[in-house]
């Protein structure tokens, strides 16, 4: 498969301060989370592959080009909402979503048209003519979020999409964000330090701290590994328990009074611990998956991040 | 895609050419000019003298007009190097007090809102966004400078005959260079102020002291310290000298011609470099 965004011993210098240093990763899912604490080097990393940073070592591609090379082919393929407020103030949504679509190389006519069309779809549609500088913070970030869309990119960077925004505005541009994805008609990298927004949706997350990558992870594989993973808690008589329940495939070990912890094999029923406490007249008062949220993920990559990779 | 079909669809149709983008940021900053009645109003003001000066060429070759107002023995002003030489220097004033009202509405508001990383996350380079936001500014200068400059040259040609046009076409020569050099000028130091200053009414109070207090400082170190090199800090002083040797018309300045193009290579130097350090994408907090 074609990676969206490839970085090889990347390195990125301002003056005499590292900001970037030795990252080296190969993204081919569909959204890409990217996560870290401030000043973790995310908004750098963007600014890298949007070609606005010059790369001190190594390389960084998107589809295949190379950012510093080929950078006006990577711009045309890519679609960028910066994190702060960016628009023109004296200008309506529509002139200014049409003239980002021109400068994104839109004929005329064309550009007017999917201007409009993209106002619609963020739900501008009935404020398109009215200027921006008179906009809420939640219409300007679904402006940016249109003038992002105009040229129908192949890569959409979202940096801090939902910043700002109450509860509600924060809803629909998530709900905008997974409308994208199921589309399938681009890839999406998310920069965020809010992990619910992550979590909602990226199938892949990206951890970086003091510049480095501390943490690659593919959440659609850690979700379908926590379903094979299950913790009971039991009362009455359970000795022999675990023999009983590996003699079923399972990996179980005790992790304290009445408490187990098992990997279960392929294929295993979930009934077939029911049954055998049933048989052993053992209550059975728990009994859950395993669930790693994405902070757990995240605190854990952090916590492990402070000797780097 | 119907507007009413909220579902996104990618485009897949022609792009336009990458090099001639820049000219879709000169139309939006057009658009953006002549909103102003004021803008507007003034620009038609700065024709006033060259209808004036096209008056005058006529009236000074219509023998029978003047005969009429009795003025045939009159002696009328030659059309030669000084007459050119006035008009530039009132042309240029005016076009000074253009750019201070039109410049700082050019990039201003961009840093203002912080619409840098918009432009430029499009193939779109910095060198195309400042030749698109100065060519509005270079346009609106010239068409009150050296176009009408060029146009009472034509008059004037056209009305003595191949004689004087053929004596006088350095003429020509002079009033473009010398005014479209005075166009660079201005048009390079406002879109550099304004690149600086965010708020678009100091930008324009800093491109009127630049020329004016420039000009004020000058004349005072040289009357101070009896030199003048004050004036090398007067871009006034500088352009007229060079115009002085082009429309061959001693005006009274003191700077060698080699000193004022060095004041103007200067110039634009540190403007492009002034230009260079801000327009970016985004701004390196060190």
């Amino acid at each position: 498969m074609q990676p969206v965004i490839e970085l090889r011993d990347l390195a990125v210098h301002f003056g005499k301060r590292e900001i970037l240093k030795d990252l080296t990763v190969a993204l081919t899912g569909r959204t890409i989370g990217l996560l870290g604490p401030n000043g973790a080097g995310k908004s750098t990393l963007i600014q890298t592959l949007m070609g606005f940073c010059p790369i001190s070592a190594g390389t960084a591609k998107v589809f295949e080009h190379d950012v510093s090379r080929e950078t006006n082919r990577v711009r045309a393929l890519v679609g960028y909402m910066p994190e702060n407020d960016s628009f023109i103030a004296h200008q309506s949504a529509v002139s200014f979503i049409r003239m980002m679509a021109e400068l994104s190389g839109l004929p005329r006519d064309a550009a007017l048209e999917r201007a409009h069309e993209v106002l619609y779809y963020v739900g501008l549609g009935e404020a398109r003519y009215r200027q921006l500088g008179t906009y809420s913070l939640g219409m300007k970030q679904l402006a940016k979020l249109a003038q992002a869309l105009v040229h129908g990119p192949r890569l959409l960077i979202l940096d801090e999409p939902t910043n700002g925004l109450d509860p509600a505005g924060r809803q629909r541009m998530i709900r905008l964000i997974r409308e994208i994805r199921e589309t399938g008609q681009m890839h999406l990298l998310l920069c965020s330090h809010l992990l619910r927004d992550v979590e909602e949706t990226c199938e892949e997350v990206l951890i970086l701290k003091q510049g480095r990558l501390v943490h690659y992870s593919n959440l659609e594989e850690e979700r379908r590994t926590n379903k094979s993973f299950v913790e009971i808690e039991t009362a009455g008589n359970d000795a022999g328990l675990a023999e009983e329940l590996s003699g079923l495939g399972c990996a179980c070990t005790a992790t304290g009074t009445g408490r187990y912890r098992m990997t279960l094999p392929e294929g295993f029923e979930l009934r077939e611990i029911y049954r055998v406490a049933a048989a052993r007249d053992l209550e059975l008062r728990r009994l859950s998956h395993r669930r790693d949220t994405l902070e757990d993920i995240f605190l854990k990559a952090i916590e492990e991040g402070h000797g780097g990779l | 895609m119907a507007v009413y079909k909220r579902s996104y669809k990618t485009y897949c149709g022609p792009r336009t050419v990458p090099w001639g983008r820049f000219l879709i940021l000169s139309r939006y900053s057009y658009t953006h000019l002549f909103q102003s009645k004021f803008v507007l109003l003034f620009i038609s003001a700065c024709f006033f003298y060259p209808i004036g000066c096209l008056a005058f060429i006529y009236f000074s070759h219509n023998a029978q007009l003047l005969a009429l107002l009795s003025l045939g023995d009159a002696k009328l002003p030659p059309i030669d190097g000084r007459f050119f030489f006035t008009f530039s220097k009132i042309q240029s004033n005016l076009a000074f007090l253009l750019t201070a009202l039109v410049a700082p509405g050019l990039i201003s508001p961009d840093l203002a809102n912080g619409a840098m990383p918009l432009y430029f996350s499009r193939p779109f380079s910095r060198a195309q966004y400042v030749l698109g936001k100065i060519t509005p500014l270079a346009f609106l200068l010239s068409l009150v400078t050296w176009i009408p400059g060029l146009i009472l040259y034509g008059a004037q040609a056209g009305l003595s005959g191949w004689g004087w046009t053929n004596q006088n076409l350095w003429l020509a020569g002079a009033i473009f260079l010398g005014l479209f050099t005075w166009v660079t000028i201005l048009s390079l130091i406002s879109l550099a102020l304004s690149a600086w200053v965010k708020w678009k009414l100091a930008a324009g109070a800093l491109v009127l002291a630049i020329f004016v207090a420039g000009a004020g400082f000058g004349a005072a170190i040289n009357s101070v310290l009896r030199t003048h090199y004050g004036s090398l800090i007067s871009l006034n002083q500088v352009v007229y000298t060079i115009w002085g040797e082009l429309f061959r018309y001693d005006w009274g300045g003191q700077l060698s011609l080699d000193q004022a193009w060095f004041v103007v290579g200067l110039t634009l130097v540190i403007s492009l470099w002034l230009l260079a350090k801000r327009i970016r994408p985004f701004e390196v907090v060190k």
